[in-house]
């Protein structure tokens, strides 16, 4: 970047900015909104009551750990517990906040609160795109188009799905949409051997522990799974060491 | 549930998320987080959902239940199957649903 270049070119103002991470966000909303309208309708079949349900999405605003809630809740897990995979389920998000840390780091707290806010798995795919572009001087302005309006689609989602929900009699089988919704997220996920692994050796040992009690049968073959995927990847790399693979 | 306990979920699941999402814009210097933790994040989301799905379909009352009379195995591999092909979330669910309800009328 030449001096020259600061204060004009295509990323020059803030309201532009803002915009455009809005605009940039719109494709993956519709990825996103089938999973609040889905969240929003099995969270009241779950009896989860509407304004709870909607908080879920206000508060907490993470697709997988909200779904996983409702069916830890559905299954009378302890509320301790709960927490304790929410944690476990978001904790991808420290990556993303080590990644773009460098980026807000310049930023007042002002702003670093609400970009944290708003730090999903889609908010940091879309901004962080943005920032390998270079011209940072506005690209926080970027960052809070995209993670609002994702935020928005995803309040309005949930909403929807609520609404739609109480309309659904209770005991129609919507109970397997939620292992079905599993599957759409999971299938994303298994992009390489590694995170194959991670997923049968998690499958293999929930089928194993299913029985231990505070649904700890989740979050133990869980943490097992992890371990196998980095054990499959670093057997992986030395492999392609000695193939002579740079990768 | 009751829904003070819901409100616990609720709130204690917004700040453990919260926190998380702070950690370095605040607390942490990046190059503090050690190698194989970074590695492993990676693998936290095909893990969880594994070990929430594959005992939803495969387990009735806490026993495996490995045939095609078990309607959840067979209308939740179709539905795998037809996500794999079409990386489509309602088409996925709704397969799912069509053959869960399917099989329950033969």
């Amino acid at each position: 970047m030449s001096p020259s270049n600061s204060g004009a070119g295509p990323y020059s103002r803030p309201g532009i900015e803002f915009l455009r991470g809005a605009r940039d966000q719109l494709p993956i909303l519709l990825g996103v909104v089938p999973f609040g309208v889905i969240f929003g309708a099995l969270a009241v079949s779950a009896g989860i009551p509407v304004f709870e349900a909607q908080s879920f999405s206000l508060f907490i605003f993470a697709g997988s750990a909200q779904f996983i809630a409702v069916s830890l809740i559905a299954g009378a897990a302890s509320p301790f517990l709960i927490i304790l995979t929410i944690l476990v389920v978001n904790l991808r998000h420290m990556l993303y906040s080590a990644a773009l840390a460098p980026h807000v780091y310049h930023l007042s707290n002002l702003w670093k609160i609400p970009l944290s806010w708003l730090l999903t798995d889609e908010a940091y795919v879309v901004a962080s795109a943005r920032y390998r572009k270079g011209s940072p001087e506005f690209a926080h302005w970027y960052f809070l188009g995209t993670g609002l309006t994702l935020w928005a689609a995803w309040q309005l989602s949930t909403f929807l799905g609520i609404a739609l929900g109480a309309l659904i009699p209770p005991g129609i089988g919507l109970d397997f949409a939620l292992p079905l919704t599993f599957m759409a997220l999971i299938l994303p996920t298994l992009t390489d051997r590694p995170a194959w692994a991670a997923a049968c050796a998690a499958g293999t040992f929930s089928l194993l522990l299913a029985n231990l009690p505070f649904k700890l049968g989740l979050l133990i073959p869980a943490v097992l799974g992890v371990g196998v995927g980095l054990a499959v990847e670093i057997r992986s790399a030395r492999a392609g060491h000695a193939n002579g693979d740079p990768a | 549930m009751s829904r003070s306990e819901l409100w616990i979920i609720i709130l204690g699941g917004m700040a453990v998320t919260y926190l998380i999402r702070l950690s370095f814009f605040f607390f942490i210097p990046p190059d503090r987080l050690p190698e194989w933790f970074r590695r492993g994040l990676r693998y936290i989301p095909p893990a969880v959902l594994a070990a929430l799905i594959v005992p939803d379909l495969l387990l009735l009352d806490g026993t495996l239940h490995l045939s095609f009379a078990n309607h959840r195995l067979v209308a939740g591999s179709i539905a795998a199957l037809v996500g794999w092909r079409t990386g489509n979330t309602w088409l996925t669910i709704i397969s799912g649903l069509l053959a869960f309800g399917l099989l329950a009328l033969l």
